[in-house]
C-alpha cells in the first residue's frame, strides 16, 4: 500500500504502468495490485487534478450545511458533477465520507490538509487562493502544496516536525 | 444533574506540553509501563479483567478477557494491533485523543504487548488522519529514543517495536478482520470467524486488536488500580467514555463523561443544547450504525446496558443531533448511501441491499415515492439485519429500521404529499 502512495506521489494518480511496475517489484500480478488499488478511495486510478478537494457530506457535516459547500467547490473550481477534474487540470472535487472532524463540521480536506467549519464562501476563497498559487494553511498539521506532495507523505516520506 | 468528576483521558488536554515526551513524563507518563514490567503477563491480564474495562470501539467486549484469549503456546509470535481507523460517521474522539496525548496511546499499547508477550505492535491509522499519523510517528521516535519502546524497554531486556501503517480510505477497515487484511496489504474485506483473531489474526498468528480509547485507559488502571477505575461509571460499564457530539447543537465537540451519564446532561450542559433553541427530533447515540433515538429518550444513560434497553447501542458514543427542521427520510437516505458506498461487496445482502435501499429512499425524498415503496424499505431493513459476514449491513439495517420505527408518519407523508413534507411546507402534516 505504501508503494501505491509512492507511485501516486510521482504521477499524481496511480497509472497502469505503476500497477504493472509494483506487481513486478512484489512478484505478484498486475491484477492483484489493481484489486487492492481499486478497493481504496485514496488511490486515484483516474485522471486527477493538481489539487484534490475532499468535501465531507456525511450526516454530521450535512446537518451543518455541507451540501452547499460541495456545490461551491464544484462551481468555483470548474469541475462539473461527474467529471474527474477541471478543464485546466488544476482541481479534482471528491465527495468524501466522514473525515472524522465532526466537531468542526462542515469539514473539508485540500490535499489532505484539514479545513474546519467551512462555509460556501470560505470554500470559494480557498479555491480562488489555490488558483492564484497560494497554499492555504490547514487547521492542524503541515500544508501540502499538491495532491502529489500529500501522497508522498502518505507513502511515509515526510519529515515530522518536532513537538 | 450537574456533571462533576475528575477527568481521566482528558485531564491534560489544557496542557500542550504532554504532546511531547518530556511533558508526558512530567505528568507521570510511562509509570504504568514501569509498573507493568514488574508484573507477570497473567497479572496484567487479571488486573485489566477486574477493572471491567470494555472495548471503546463499538462492541464493548471486555478488554482483559480479549487479552486472556490469546494462546501462548503456539510457537508463533503474538501481535497487538491498535485500531485507529476511526471512520464511524459522527466519531472523532480518537483523533483528538491522539492529537493531544499521543504517548498515552503508546504506553497503553506497550502494556498490552507485555500482557500477551508481543514484540511487534502495529498501529493502523486511517489514511485521512495524515496529520495524526505524523504526530504518532514523532511520539514513537521519542519513545524509542528514551527507551520506552525498542529492543530493551526501560532496561528490562524485553523488546517492543511499533510499526505504523496508513490505510487508504475504507470504512470497512475499522472491522477488525478487514483491518488485518488491509494491514497485510490486501483488500480490506472481513474474514470468516472462527478462527478468531485471538487465535489466528495478523499473519495467521494470535492477535489482539484494540481501539485507541480502550488502550489509553490502560496506563491509569495499572498505576491506580481496578477499584479506582470502577469509581466512575456503572457496575457493568465502569470508567469514562469519550463522546463526540455533532450536528444541530450549539457547541459540537468531544467530551469525556462517566459511563451512564444521561444524554440530557451531555446535550444541555456540555453541547449547549440544540442549535438555535430548536426542538430535538432525533439522535444517534453511537454513530450512524446505531439505531437512532428520539426526544423521548433524553434521560437514557450513555452506557452499554441502558442504551441496549432503549433499543440502541453505545457504539462509538458519537451523538449526531437532528432538530425539528431536519427530515428523517433525508438524513436516513444520506446514512444509507454511506453504507452503500462503503460496502466491501463481499456479501450479497449488504452489497445489493444497501444499493437498493438508497435508490428507494432517494425516490421517496425526491417526491417520486409510491405507497409500495414503504414495504420495500421495511423488507430491506429486515433482510439486511444479521445476514452478512460483518456488522456493516447491520448498520444499514439500524438506520432503516429505527427511522421507520420512530418516524413512520414522516415516511408515509413523503408518499402522500409527493415529496418531503419539510420542503413543501406541510409541517403540520407531520407528527414526529
Amino acid at each position: 500500500m505504501p508503494l501505491l502512495y509512492l507511485a501516486q506521489s510521482v504521477e499524481g494518480s496511480v497509472t497502469r504502468d505503476a500497477l504493472r511496475e509494483i506487481g513486478e517489484l512484489l512478484g505478484i500480478t498486475t491484477a492483484e495490485v489493481e484489486a487492492v488499488a481499486s478497493f481504496y478511495t485514496m488511490y486515484r486510478l483516474r485522471p486527477t487534478g493538481t489539487h484534490v478537494i475532499s468535501v465531507c457530506t456525511n450526516l454530521a457535516c450535512k446537518l451543518r450545511g455541507a451540501e452547499a459547500v460541495f456545490e461551491a467547490a464544484h462551481e468555483e473550481s470548474g469541475v462539473a458533477h461527474g467529471a474527474e477534474m477541471s478543464d485546466d487540470g488544476l482541481f479534482t472535487v471528491h465527495e468524501e465520507e466522514c473525515l472524522g472532524v465532526c466537531d468542526f463540521a462542515p469539514a473539508v480536506q485540500i490535499d489532505l490538509g484539514n479545513h474546519d467549519n467551512v462555509s460556501p464562501e470560505r470554500m470559494r476563497e480557498l479555491v480562488a487562493g489555490l488558483r492564484a498559487g497560494e497554499v492555504p494553511s490547514p487547521a492542524r498539521g503541515p500544508a501540502f502544496d499538491s495532491f502529489k506532495a500529500a501522497s508522498r507523505a502518505l507513502a511515509g516520506f515526510q519529515e515530522v516536525p518536532s513537538a | 444533574m450537574s456533571l462533576r468528576f475528575e477527568p481521566r483521558l482528558t485531564r491534560d488536554w489544557d496542557d500542550p506540553s504532554v504532546i511531547g515526551l518530556d511533558g508526558y513524563v512530567a505528568k507521570g507518563g510511562y509509570r504504568g509501563l514501569t509498573n507493568a514490567l514488574a508484573m507477570t503477563d497473567v497479572e496484567i491480564v487479571e488486573l485489566v479483567k477486574s477493572s471491567g474495562l470494555r472495548g471503546r470501539g463499538g462492541a464493548g467486549f471486555p478488554a482483559g478477557m480479549k487479552w486472556g484469549f490469546v494462546p501462548r503456546d503456539t510457537g508463533k509470535p503474538t501481535y497487538v494491533v491498535v485500531n485507529f481507523d476511526e471512520s464511524e460517521p459522527g466519531t472523532c474522539n480518537n483523533r483528538e485523543l491522539v492529537e493531544r496525548d499521543p504517548h498515552r496511546l503508546l504506553e497503553g499499547m506497550a502494556i498490552a504487548a507485555l500482557a500477551i508477550g508481543c514484540e511487534t505492535a502495529y498501529l493502523y491509522v486511517r489514511g485521512e488522519y495524515l496529520w495524526q499519523s505524523l504526530v504518532l510517528e514523532r511520539a514513537i521516535g521519542e519513545a524509542y529514543a528514551a527507551g520506552h519502546l525498542g529492543p530493551d524497554v526501560q532496561g528490562s531486556g524485553k523488546r517492543i517495536d511499533a510499526v505504523l501503517h496508513r490505510g487508504a480510505g475504507a470504512y470497512i477497515c475499522g472491522e477488525e478482520t478487514a483491518l488485518l487484511n488491509s494491514l497485510e496489504g490486501l483488500r480490506g474485506q472481513p474474514r470468516l470467524r472462527p478462527p478468531f483473531p485471538a487465535v489466528e489474526g495478523l499473519f495467521a498468528s494470535p492477535t489482539v486488536i484494540n481501539n485507541v480509547e480502550t488502550l489509553m485507559n490502560v496506563p491509569d488502571i495499572v498505576v491506580r488500580g481496578a477499584d479506582w477505575f470502577r469509581e466512575l461509571g456503572t457496575e457493568k460499564s465502569p470508567g469514562t467514555k469519550m463522546v463526540t457530539v455533532s450536528g444541530k447543537v450549539e457547541r459540537p465537540g468531544n467530551f469525556e463523561v462517566p459511563l451512564g451519564t444521561p444524554f440530557r446532561v451531555v446535550l444541555e450542559e456540555l453541547a449547549g443544547g440544540v442549535l438555535g433553541g430548536r426542538a430535538l427530533k432525533a439522535w444517534t447515540p453511537g454513530g450512524s450504525s446505531t439505531p437512532m433515538l428520539t426526544a423521548g429518550h433524553l434521560d437514557v444513560g450513555l452506557d452499554y446496558e441502558s442504551l441496549a434497553e432503549a433499543g440502541s447501542m453505545l457504539g462509538t458514543a458519537a451523538i449526531m443531533v437532528m432538530d425539528e427542521t431536519d427530515c428523517v427520510v433525508d438524513c436516513a437516505t444520506r446514512m444509507v448511501r454511506f453504507y452503500a458506498h462503503e460496502s466491501c461487496g463481499k456479501c450479497t445482502p449488504c452489497r445489493e441491499g444497501s444499493w437498493w435501499a438508497t435508490r428507494v429512499l432517494e425516490r421517496l425524498e425526491d417526491g417520486e415515492g409510491r405507497s409500495a415503496d414503504l414495504p420495500i424499505v421495511r423488507d430491506l431493513g429486515a433482510n439486511l439485519l444479521f445476514r452478512a459476514f460483518c456488522a456493516l449491513a447491520d448498520g444499514t439495517a439500524s438506520v432503516i429500521n429505527s427511522s421507520l420505527q420512530h418516524f413512520p408518519d414522516e415516511f408515509e407523508a413523503h408518499v402522500r404529499l409527493g415529496g418531503c413534507p419539510l420542503k413543501v411546507e406541510h409541517l403540520e402534516e407531520v407528527s414526529a
